[in-house]
């Protein structure tokens, strides 16, 4: 119990102070960095959860891949951020004041864990012992995922592919439009105005 | 594209167990943690560790965009296509009880096949997304 308090206490620090360096830096490529190394903590902080399929996401997700496509695009920004100009007491109110009803709120929450708590109620039980007779697989998660949930993964699979797609029309469409085009481009847009 | 000989000699060796590692968390994911989504990432990344360090030519070269495009689509269709497939066996949509001989060897084959197309899916999204951004050319003329 005392080193899971000691655990979860180190990885808040580390969270924090990371979350403090990112506010700090201006250089893009150390706040790629930094959102990395935030995820990967985030990873660890799923698994003193017990999530571990979460965190493998996590891990691979948001720190390896993430990362390397914030890398690529990287190139093409300016090196340093601009420096943020004006007030910032407002923001920094109001962000204290939703930290502030999140805290209270959370001691609403049941304890992790706790079986009679509603969430594990609801169709838990249904998927744990289904998930040993009707599918035979071992991991509930992929069972939940792949067939009781199929539908919202074959959604999340057209998001993947859709989100895809569009970035490539984007990044590969960016060839200069040639005289014609641009004449009649110009064309159009007189007549309509 | 790096003239180092250590990185050049460690991609080439880290190249096949890195994709062995990712089909390991795709077809493990049954039992363990993993499936589609982190093993497409893990299969995605070591084509990108490759095209990092060979260049984007050699890349493309080792795994052209058609077939990348080509395999990106036939992902979802899978996915897809087994739904479908459940259908004309007379169940609902997705659901994979008809697709073995009992409902849960069923369930297996569904499970494994829907996973895989999402691995497909996603390792290639993430190569070709890696590929635009390394190929692109800001068009100063715009």
């Amino acid at each position: 119990m005392i080193s899971e308090l000691i655990i979860n206490a180190f990885l808040v620090t580390v969270m924090l102070a990371i979350a403090i360096a990112l506010l700090k830096t201006r250089t893009v490529i150390f706040t790629v960095i930094l959102t990395s190394a935030y995820s990967l903590v985030a990873a660890l902080m799923f698994i003193t959860l017990d999530a571990v399929d979460v965190a493998f996401t996590e891990a691979s997700v948001g720190a390896g891949i993430s990362t390397v496509l914030f890398l690529a695009a990287m190139a093409y920004l300016p090196k340093k951020e601009e420096e943020t100009i004006g007030n910032q007491f407002i923001p920094a109110l109001s962000c204290i004041i939703l930290g502030a009803i999140l805290i209270w709120c959370s001691y609403d929450l049941p304890q992790i864990g706790l079986v009679s708590s509603p969430i594990h109620q609801h169709v838990a039980p249904d998927y744990i012992l289904g998930s040993r007779n009707d599918i035979g697989i071992p991991n509930i998660v992929t069972s939940v995922l792949a067939s009781y949930r199929g539908y919202d993964t074959f959604g999340e699979t057209i998001v993947v592919f859709t989100a895809g797609i569009a970035v490539l029309v984007l990044l590969q469409n960016n060839k200069k439009p040639s005289k014609d085009t641009k004449s009649k481009i110009k064309k159009k847009v007189g007549r309509n105005v | 594209m790096y003239k180092n000989p250590i990185l050049r000699v460690c991609t080439k060796i880290l190249f096949a167990p890195i994709i062995l590692f990712g089909l390991y968390v795709q077809f493990h994911g049954d039992f363990g943690p993993g499936g589609g989504f982190q093993a497409g990432v893990i299969v995605a990344s070591a084509f990108i560790l490759y095209t990092i360090v060979f260049g984007l030519e050699k890349g493309k070269k080792l795994f052209p965009s058609n077939i990348n495009l080509l395999l990106l689509a036939l992902g979802g269709i899978i996915y897809g296509g087994v739904g479908i497939a459940s259908i004309f066996l007379g169940e609902e949509f997705l659901s994979y009880n008809l697709l073995g001989s009992t409902p849960q060897s069923g369930q297996h084959v569904g499970i494994l096949l829907v996973e895989f197309g999402v691995g497909l899916t996603v390792s290639n999204v993430m190569i070709a997304l890696f590929n635009a951004f390394i190929g692109f050319k800001s068009g100063k003329a715009s």
